[in-house]
């Protein structure tokens, strides 16, 4: 299992190299919400889906896809831990 | 600045439509006649309210006359389309022409290759199957909205499926060649006549940014995009358009199985809607909007927010071409 840092870094690649905005020279603090500061929009609500999903190899719930899970690179980093534990403790 | 009288639901309606239609009729003119310097106009009407009204100002405008409708109906339109759009244009006194467009559409691939997308998260998804996308109602939760695919096979068994980014990005660039096909013909027609093309979002559609780029979104001339839709329904019963258009509940008619505005686009009932985007540009507190609209001060939040979100997409829809450079050039005498 990764360890949180490990996940954010990912995490900050993956916006990184996949949404404009963040590539071009802005630095996005852990709480920024991705959605005010304009990194993503609806669509790309669904390309981060995608990425956890497959990156992480877990299934993300309608019910799961909410702010508080994946509006910042601090909750999306605590909700890819939570995720994985739970799919590596099922699994 | 919050308006003096206090919002209701009745705020956003026009004092005096006929006086309205009368200014709209003459800005019409004096943009089509010496700005753009054509002799009339083509509308593309699909038996929705917008397109009638436009029909019926454009003929109050030039006279009925120097009128085009054209009538674009495809293998997927609703089964009204068609006898509404002609209802329409009898109505208006105007002339049409019928330009199905399903062959322009299967040649380049529309439904091939929106079916491949969607197969893509819906495997089973067959040629004979109907489909629409949808948003979940922001009236319920705060959850993002998902973009979903909601199928129906031959023999009536519904599936419903998440769409991927890839997915979403590939079913909504295939079915925009509707709009750009149509767009394309009402151009054909708007050259052979001289005419102008009228576009013919109203202020939700426009502000929202509801419509295709360089598909519906494009036009010469858009004499409804400052109406709310609740301002659209209102001129739509001054000038006359039909109560059978009128009573018809707003539909994208882009998808085979029946899609309203709200489920593809809006989230929230356009009523509502129309008075929290009156409310947000007249910067009316959230918790008055609610009071107004009918709805929970919570849900108007999460629909400013909405609103602001879309605006912000908008922007791409909006924007003409960009030049990287200024150009110099002599003034052009009027």
């Amino acid at each position: 299992m990764q360890s949180p840092d490990a996940i954010e870094q990912e995490v900050r690649r993956f916006l990184k190299d996949n949404f404009p905005l963040s590539a071009d020279g802005v630095v996005l603090d852990r709480d920024d919400s991705l959605i005010e500061v304009g990194v993503i929009d609806s669509t790309g609500v669904l390309e981060l889906i995608g990425f956890i999903e497959e990156r992480y190899e877990v299934q993300i719930a309608d019910e799961e896809v909410l702010p508080e899970n994946l509006d910042s690179i601090a909750n999306i980093t605590r909700f890819v831990g939570e995720k994985t534990a739970a799919s590596n403790g099922a699994g | 600045m919050a308006p003096a009288e206090p919002l209701t639901a009745e705020s956003l309606r026009l004092a005096d439509p006929a006086a309205t239609v009368d200014e709209i009729a003459e800005r019409l003119r004096e943009s089509v006649y010496k700005d753009l310097r054509r002799r009339g106009a083509v509308v593309g009407i699909s038996g929705g309210v917008d397109s009638s009204l436009c029909a019926f100002l454009c003929a109050r405008a030039f006279g009925p006359e120097r009128v085009l409708g054209v009538l674009m109906p495809e293998g997927e339109s609703a089964s009204d389309t068609l006898d509404l759009s002609q209802v329409a244009a009898e109505a208006a006194g105007i002339e049409t022409v019928l330009e199905d467009i399903t062959r322009l559409l299967e040649a380049a691939g529309c439904y091939e290759r929106r079916d491949a997308a969607i197969r893509t998260v819906m495997p089973e998804y067959g040629p004979d199957w109907r489909a629409k996308i949808v948003l979940p109602s922001l009236l319920g939760g705060s959850r993002y909205s998902l973009f979903t695919v909601v199928a129906e096979s031959p023999e009536g068994e519904r599936r419903e499926a998440r769409l991927t980014a890839t997915a979403y990005r590939e079913v909504v660039a295939a079915t925009n060649f509707k709009q750009r096909v149509r767009k394309m013909l009402e151009y054909h027609h708007a050259d052979r006549l001289d005419y102008a093309v009228v576009g013919t979002p109203n202020r939700l559609e426009y502000d929202q940014g509801f419509f295709v780029k360089n598909g519906d979104g494009s036009a010469d001339v858009k004499p409804i995009a400052h109406l709310y839709k609740t301002q659209v329904y209102q001129l739509a019963e001054e000038v006359g358009v039909p109560a059978v258009i009128r009573e018809r509940p707003p539909t994208t008619d882009t998808y085979a199985l029946e899609q309203s505005q709200e489920e593809f686009y809006f989230s929230v009932p356009f009523d509502k809607l129309d008075l929290c985007l009156f409310a947000l540009n007249r910067g009316v507190p959230a918790e008055e909007a609610a009071a107004a609209a009918g709805l929970d001060t919570e849900v108007v939040e999460r629909v400013y927010e909405d609103i602001e979100r879309k605006r912000r997409a908008a922007a791409y829809l909006h924007a003409p071409p960009l030049l990287l450079a200024e150009l110099e050039r002599s003034e052009t005498p009027a």
